[in-house]
């Protein structure tokens, strides 16, 4: 952060408590609770979603003296779809498996509102390198909660992190599971996303009272 | 009867928010209130009544494998469909305006309750979602497409209607201050959720095991210890309805 100065420095490191993307803007949640039950794909669609934004913002923000003004959102989502198209196709070469699991939900990058949210918020009216740093910002952001809600489903729903069994192995009753621990299925399945990242949301407005919503 | 049980699969078992989460976003911010609730839900359904079928005709006619056969025989293996996002949202964006259109002429009380949510229908993912899955699942004929999309839609106001008349409820309670507002829509949409995990048994009869879990163990191919869990889970399941009998 020495090289950056303050002012940029606040656009990456703001979103990634204060003002997050998905617990306090309330964007990109789709994403967040459907792929997270496991620690691999909530990376890889962190890391994809860092990708979009930070390209798409520089791209919409180099364009934004030329982008008439009504057909804005159609502009927006050419670049998106364009963006995710290239990722699409770069998970299928390279992680076929992870491709299949993703599903559908590579696609729905398009539709993730945080990439929108970013480009009518803050590309359309400033430069590019904030941009930039903006859009990295606000992704990892998005990708650390992704994280935190994989970490927890998959450590608590199978045991294991990453494919590798960290808490001994359930069938010959290793590890944890000799003393009668069992895992805990129902963190694999979609609506404890939802209770998870409630949670969360708990956490952090209890540490930072100034969240807090009133009635 | 095939159009049926899609029907009901689609808008209480496949139910677009309670079991993939699309079209989260606009269902938490617009929430607050059931009657701005109950006309986005009708926009969402109107849209991807229209979309879907409008989507499925394009990925059958020019975008899958060989589709272009009637172009000409030499057209037989292009397969285009990696441009599959771009036309779709081509398609939902272009529709969303109309409906826009068509909202302001008819109804302008709903047109300026509904504010900037209106045209952010053309980003909500269950729009966009209703048609990847349509492609991604092989829905064989035009009619089914359309029953897809509607019941899609069904079953996302359902949901939005249901947690919007909650918030309302829950406004006299006694919520704790860091909960207040998005924390418990949240853990509320979780119990929801759990709640229509219920209907999994509805279509299959009772015999077979729970769709949900079926649905979890293609999904986390690699990882033999979800396949125990959810076996665990379907032998306990099946133990239970066999008891009855």
């Amino acid at each position: 952060m020495g090289l950056l100065s303050k002012k940029d420095s606040k656009l990456i490191l703001d979103p990634l408590a204060d003002n997050n993307p998905i617990t306090i803007q309330v964007l990109g949640i789709c994403s967040a609770l459907a792929i997270t039950a496991q620690l691999k794909p909530s990376i890889v669609m962190a890391i994809s979603v860092v990708f979009v934004l930070g390209v798409g913002n520089v791209v919409i923000s180099l364009m934004r003296n030329i982008i008439p003004s009504k057909i804005r959102i159609i502009v927006q989502l050419i670049v998106v779809a364009t963006l995710v198209i290239m990722v699409d196709q770069v998970l299928k070469a390279f992680a076929y498996e992870l491709s299949k699991e993703l599903s559908v939900f590579i696609g729905l990058i398009i539709t993730n509102c945080i990439i929108m949210g970013r480009f009518e918020a803050f590309a359309l009216g400033n430069g590019p390198w904030r941009s930039f740093l903006d859009g990295i910002g606000n992704a990892a952001g998005y990708g650390i909660i992704l994280i935190i809600v994989g970490f927890f489903r998959e450590l608590l729903g199978s045991g294991t992190l990453f494919g590798f069994k960290v808490l001994g192995d359930p069938v010959e009753k290793s590890g944890l599971y000799a003393i009668g621990y069992e895992n805990n299925g129902f963190m694999v399945l979609p609506p404890m996303a939802l209770i998870v990242v409630g949670i969360i949301i708990w956490v952090q407005r209890s540490k930072n009272k100034a969240l807090i919503e009133e009635n | 009867m095939e159009h049926l049980e899609l029907f009901f699969k689609s808008v209480f078992v496949d139910n677009m928010v309670f079991a993939y989460f699309l079209g989260m976003c606009s269902y938490l911010a617009v929430s607050k209130k059931v009657s701005t609730a109950v006309g986005l839900g009708a926009a969402v359904i109107f849209v991807l009544t229209v979309t879907v079928p409008l989507n499925w005709l394009l990925d059958q006619y020019i975008l899958r494998e060989g589709a272009l056969v009637w172009l000409g025989e030499g057209y037989a293996d292009y397969d285009l469909s990696f441009l599959s996002f771009i036309l779709f949202i081509a398609t939902i964006a272009t529709m969303v305006q109309l409906v826009e259109i068509i909202v302001e002429k008819f109804s302008p009380s709903l047109y300026n309750s509904l504010g900037i949510f209106l045209p952010l229908i053309a980003v909500n993912c269950a729009i966009l979602g209703g048609s990847l899955f349509m492609q991604s699942r092989d829905i064989e004929s035009f009619s089914l497409a359309l029953n897809y999309g509607f019941s899609s839609g069904i079953g996302w106001f359902l949901a939005i209607v249901a947690i919007a008349a909650i918030r309302e409820k829950i406004r006299y309670s006694n919520v704790p201050p860091p909960l207040r507002g998005l924390g418990i829509t949240f853990i509320i949409t979780g119990l929801m959720a759990i709640g229509f995990m219920s209907f999994g048994g509805m279509l299959t009869g009772g015999d077979e095991p729970v769709e949900v879990s079926e649905v979890k163990t293609a999904d986390v191919e690699n990882n033999s210890e979800v396949n125990k869990e959810n076996t665990a889970l379907t032998e306990v399941v099946e133990v239970s309805e066999n008891t009855p009998q």
